[in-house]
């Protein structure tokens, strides 16, 4: 069983050494000519204000928890979806209680504000 | 040892190949229709009709400056662009590109690894290449890489959501994950699951839209407002491994929407018997013919509708697709139990 995965294993060997590849080539003929200005962060031409490790907004942690909500719910689905034609009626019946606990906290979420971004 | 190495090796070669030579000539074939859609004749100097620029372009990108900004985390900096390359590479180890085919009496599958939890592969790979963006936002420590960085990381997430739903539901018509599995599903059904699931079709290819952060979700790319996103600070190598990363991406997405809903390597309508003649076309030229329609259609999107906005995005996908692809799969469950008893 876990033979099939020798060629996933193989590429994924492949690929980063592709990555790897590409850049030592990218070093050995590139051209090198730096200087101080160059090497400043982008900030459109003018001179850098302080750095980026600053503060944003908390948005994104928001979208970033809803999203491990709602992922784990969709790992769940997966294998209840492969048997589903086995479970019948009762397999619908178990995802629809499922789906109506999980609904019941999107509806809080989008109430409280969690979905609006501006 | 020949079954278990040499074979998936030559396989992986060709694949790999195959894939950097479409990125080239998509580079190329974006510029073009772009071009032909503003009335413009795109890239015509090198080679002709352009023919040879995508060559100009990698040896322009190996031999440009590789600049690190002062203040950016080395390692990281070095890191991000190959963990957003090698998940967007290896997600076609099982994507299949044809039917078996016998090579001097032996038969070879066309796809290099079938799982049994093919399709719960490509969601997980596809989800790793959200860390290489948003470390390389982080690393670069500049401003607009750390802005374009965040805005991309959000996007992906939200839509994944979406997208991941929406194999649910194609798992409940095919009743099995694995890639192969779901082609002959699609042969044995009659017809493409684009015709059992045009809703989940719908909301899969604006969802891939959106993860393959093309027009109109380009945001994390805006450039008016963000320069260049996550990899403004990036040039030369590092830089062409986002580019290369970027449509390989789209190339993912494509070939996985060409499996799931437009029946992979089976010919139209594949019941229909007097359409037999067409069986003499090669199973993986029609797998490559779909998926490069399905990649036009990306940059004819592309090159007709407007960007949308930060909240009109975040609405789209949280209040819209995430329902729609939620009832889809309830109705599609209903369906089959009401059509099994």
């Amino acid at each position: 069983m876990l033979e099939a995965y020798i060629p996933v294993v193989l590429f994924i060997i492949v690929a980063i050494g592709f990555a790897i590849v590409a850049l030592l080539m990218a070093w050995l003929v590139r051209s090198e000519r730096y200087n101080k200005v160059k090497l400043e962060p982008y900030e459109c031409g003018i001179e850098t204000l302080g750095d980026a490790r600053g503060r944003y907004s908390i948005r994104y942690y928001i979208i970033a928890m809803l999203f491990v909500v709602f992922d784990v719910e969709t790992v769940f689905m997966f294998p209840w979806a492969v048997i589903m034609h086995k479970l019948k009626l009762f397999g619908l019946i178990e995802m629809i209680v499922f789906l109506f606990i999980l609904l019941v906290g999107y509806a809080y979420a989008w109430k409280q504000g969690a979905l609006e971004w501006a | 040892m020949i079954d278990l190495l040499v074979i998936p090796l030559i396989k992986i070669v060709i694949v790999l190949t195959g894939v950097l030579i479409t990125v080239m000539y998509m580079v190329l074939l974006e510029r073009k229709v772009q071009a032909w859609v503003q009335v413009r004749l795109g890239p015509m100097r090198v080679g002709p009709h352009g023919v040879l620029q995508p060559i100009a372009d990698v040896l322009k990108l190996f031999v440009k400056e590789d600049i690190t900004p002062v203040r950016a985390d080395k390692v990281v900096f070095t890191l991000a662009p190959i963990i957003v390359l090698v998940p967007a590479i290896i997600a076609f180890a099982v994507i299949p590109f044809g039917d078996q085919v016998s090579i001097f009496g032996k038969p070879v599958p066309l796809h290099i690894a079938d799982l049994n939890v093919g399709l719960l592969y490509i969601v997980a790979v596809a989800s790793i290449g959200v860390y290489g963006i948003i470390l390389g936002g982080w690393s670069s420590n500049s401003k607009y890489p750390l802005l374009g960085g965040l805005r991309a990381s959000a996007q992906l997430i939200s839509y994944e959501v979406a997208v991941t739903l929406t194999f649910v539901s194609v798992i409940l018509a095919s009743g099995s994950l694995s890639m192969v599995d779901i082609v002959t599903a699609q042969k044995a059904n009659g017809v493409w699951f684009a015709f059992v699931q045009p809703l989940a079709l719908f909301i899969y290819f604006v969802g891939a839209l959106a993860e393959t952060n093309r027009s109109p979700f380009d945001l994390p790319e805006a450039e008016q407002e963000l320069v260049a996103g996550f990899h403004t600070e990036y040039s030369g190598m590092r830089f062409a491994l986002f580019f290369l990363a970027e449509y390989a991406n789209m190339i993912v997405v494509s070939a996985v929407a060409t499996t799931l809903f437009f029946g992979g390597w089976l010919r139209p309508f594949p019941s229909v018997a007097f359409l037999h003649f067409l069986d003499v076309v090669p199973t993986w030229i029609w797998f490559v013919v779909k998926t490069f329609l399905v990649l036009y259609l990306f940059l004819w999107i592309r090159a007709t509708l407007p960007r949308y906005r930060y909240d009109q995005l975040m609405r789209l996908g949280w209040k819209v697709l995430i329902p729609l692809a939620i009832a889809n799969i309830i109705v599609t469950a209903a369906v089959k139990v009401a059509l099994s008893d």
